[in-house]
């Protein structure tokens, strides 16, 4: 039996893709061209990072700051894990403890950290906008890991990588996102990105989760689980976020894992050989069923965490391959 | 005893209707003459208009301050300086400060200080409600006879609606103007842009239309009940708009006012998150505009706002959701005014009318005329000269103008407060 070859600093130089703007903030910020070479980069990193030796030298002498005005240890490690395999040296703020709670704007946190002169700043905020706002006021390349309800296209790179390792082509996918389409970041971002790969995509809610004018996205809305997930390879749950039951935007969450929670039941709606997703962390009994979260056949969750850390290794290269020998 | 004449001018008076060539005369700080077309005047002094238009100063009933509170927003001085360059002779500070102007007291204190700064006039509204807690109600009476000219919680909605129905109804004993924004406050709650597709792409909660003509059938199926004076604050939407059109068809008498910004920028100045643009209520669609607009032209409006709401940079760099709302306006209300006479066709006397004649006729002022005995609260201004707005040469304190770096159609030239050059 042969071993894969060793994935190293040649290898990856060779797959790297410049990336097309100098930050990421939005999925709109990829194209149909950059995408399936940063996918590709992506496949380089999956492998690396199933090797046992795991250090690279691309990011080498740079520095990546993390910066999570918003409490998150799987997306911030996620992070961590990707820019130290990539040998950079990693800084991760305690900003939601400390310099927020003394009055300082973002902005003056930001003049600061720029004043330190990183080369990333991954910034996590709930303010939509905010990583824009960072973008505008800094020197180095800025990484949306999620502001407010607005973008979080990490996630919809990462969630584009596991797809294409489980499907190969997406271009023919129907995907169906389903449950809080109003407050999610996620499912902006994955909209965009999946629309832009050339995929189908439903949206599928109560009407209290569903914005109005969803229909002019592109996408088709449903709120009926049964008749959305018809047809779907692909499901893609969302997260309740408990603060929306407080909202009384959905009655109960008993209510609501009845007509809009992923079961064998509804699932069996969709195509035979559909895949669930689900961007984590779950709440189990709310909007997914342990037994479907923890089939291994049909679930790519423990898949979109392992992507994590090889999509943002890509994300972190390709801006860096913007740089030359600057 | 000294005669001031501004002759060889365009006047425009928009409570006569008059656009044509003259002037005025003015003796003891009040027009003694109005001339409607070339005539020979004796003054000590005389300006010579070239042409140019001479209209009543501008009186903004909505100016809100930091004093007392938030000097560093912005103070009756810099507001004052703001209001002369602009233009504007009349300016009502509302009561949402820190204490609030919920008593004679603060209606004096402010009138008093106004007053020694002698650039333009300076008037008060009062709160209200206590602290503006939307539950007590202040002492309108009291507050009438220090001088206020109107009543109102300014951005906060009065919620509970028998607090509001008392509040009008005793009111009406003073014949006192109370002032409500429409909107029901739990469809906007957490909102900061209008709702819709930009909105929703951006990630930004949004405020539905439909909030404010719940809120505005309210306030006048309660103005019905009370027979009070009623003033429509900051309307935004369509929607309302044709709320209020109906409304007075069945003979109700309610005034309405609009913010400049309303009539100048739409929903999509918002997009790349410029917290400039960050208002309350929020900016709406491109339709509401021009329904906006229609309005005006129409005579549906009664008074153009400023809505001077000075943010200082820490309140405005900020991520949009988060940034205070509201943008200065006192110095641009002019200049963007006649914009939207270039732009969009607005006969110049129906812009000017709702800057002058409608908000005295509102408040009961002798201002806002160029008629013999009024005061001499004039503005001399070039309706063709175009300017780039610079914020930071703005003489307000806080430098939130949603117009900074715009071209406009449209420079004050001079203002006169009560016959004295003020700018």
């Amino acid at each position: 039996m042969t071993q894969p070859s060793l994935v190293t600093d040649q290898t990856i130089q060779e797959r790297l893709v410049p990336f097309p703007k100098s930050h990421f903030l939005a999925a709109s910020d990829l194209n149909p061209y950059v995408t399936p070479q940063l996918l590709d980069l992506g496949d380089a990193f999956v492998d690396f990072n199933r090797q046992s030796s795991k250090a690279l030298d691309v990011l080498h002498g740079r520095t990546v700051v993390n910066l999570f005005f918003e409490n998150s240890t799987r997306t911030s490690s996620s992070f961590e894990i990707a820019a130290k395999r990539l040998g950079a040296d990693v800084v991760t703020m305690p900003v939601a403890a400390s310099s927020v709670k003394k009055g300082e704007t973002l902005i003056d946190t930001a003049v600061t950290l720029n004043a330190m002169k990183p080369d990333i700043l991954v910034v996590r905020h709930s303010a939509s906008g905010a990583a824009e706002l960072l973008s505008q006021k800094v020197g180095c390349a800025v990484v949306n890991a999620g502001d407010g309800r607005h973008e979080h296209p990490t996630q919809a790179l990462l969630d584009l990588l596991s797809l294409h390792r489980a499907f190969g082509d997406v271009t023919s996918l129907t995907v169906a996102i389903c449950g809080d389409i109003t407050h999610s970041r996620v499912a902006r971002s994955n909209v965009a990105l999946l629309q832009m790969m050339g995929a189908r995509v439903r949206l599928i809610g109560p009407p209290t989760l569903v914005p109005g004018d969803a229909d002019r996205w592109g996408c088709e809305v449903f709120h009926d689980m049964r008749e959305g997930l018809q047809g779907c390879d692909v499901v893609m749950m969302l997260r309740l976020q408990l603060e929306r039951m407080a909202g009384a935007l959905v009655p109960s969450t008993r209510e609501y894992f009845r007509f809009w929670g992923l079961d064998r039941e509804k699932l069996a709606w969709a195509k035979p050989g559909a895949k669930v997703m689900h961007p984590g962390p779950m709440n189990r009994g709310v909007e997914i069923d342990s037994d479907v979260a923890d089939d291994l056949d049909v679930s790519l969750i423990q898949d979109q965490v392992e992507m994590g850390v090889a999509a943002r290794m890509a994300v972190l290269a390709s801006l860096s391959a913007r740089w030359g020998d600057k | 005893m000294t005669t001031l004449a501004i002759l060889n001018a365009r006047v425009l008076d928009p409570a006569t209707g008059y656009d044509g060539p003259g002037g005025v005369l003015i003796e003891n700080g009040r027009i003694v003459r109005v001339m409607h077309g070339a005539a020979e005047i004796d003054a000590d002094q005389t300006v010579d208009a070239d042409g140019l238009c001479l209209a009543p100063g501008l009186i903004d009933i909505r100016v809100k301050t930091g004093e007392p509170g938030a000097e560093p927003k912005e103070t009756l001085k810099s507001a004052s300086l703001a209001a002369a360059a602009g233009g504007v002779t009349t300016i009502v500070v509302q009561p949402d400060t820190d204490p609030a102007v919920d008593d004679p007291a603060m209606i004096d204190f402010i009138q008093r200080r106004g007053a020694a700064l002698n650039l333009v006039n300076v008037r008060a509204a009062g709160a209200a409600t206590k602290a503006l807690d939307g539950q007590r109600m202040a002492e309108i009476g009291l507050m009438d006879e220090a001088g206020a000219l109107y009543f109102t919680d300014g951005d906060k909605v009065i919620v509970n609606s028998r607090t509001l129905q008392r509040v009008m109804s005793y009111a009406a004993a003073f014949n006192a103007l109370i002032a409500c924004r429409p909107s029901d406050p739990w469809l906007t709650e957490g909102a900061v842009a209008a709702s819709g597709e930009l909105a929703t792409r951006l990630g930004l909660s949004g405020s539905p239309a439909i909030a404010e003509r719940i809120g505005l059938e309210r306030d006048l199926a309660l103005v019905e009940q009370t027979g009070a004076r009623f003033l429509v604050d900051q309307i935004s939407t369509e929607g309302a708009l044709e709320t209020l059109a109906r409304a007075r068809a069945k003979g109700l008498e309610v005034a309405v006012s609009v913010s400049i910004n309303h009539l100048c920028f739409n929903e999509v100045d918002i997009g790349d998150y410029r917290t400039f643009y960050r208002l309350d209520p929020p900016l709406r669609s491109e339709a509401d505009r021009q329904a906006l607009i229609e309005a005006v032209r129409g005579g549906l409006i009664d008074v153009i706002t400023s809505a001077h709401a000075p943010a200082p940079a820490e309140d405005k760099r900020r991520p949009f959701a988060e940034a205070a709302p509201g943008a200065v306006g006192l110095e641009t209300l002019l200049p963007a005014a006649l914009t939207l006479h270039h732009e969009d066709g607005l006969d110049l006397l129906d812009v000017l009318r709702p800057l002058t004649h409608g908000p005295a006729a509102l408040l009961g002022l002798d201002a806002g005329v160029l008629a013999e005995g009024a005061p001499a609260d004039l503005v001399l201004f070039d309706p063709g000269a175009p300017i780039i707005v610079d914020a930071d040469a703005l003489r307000s304190k806080s430098k939130n103008s949603p117009f900074d770096g715009r071209r406009l159609q449209g420079k004050v030239v001079g203002t006169w407060v009560g016959g004295r050059k003020v700018h």
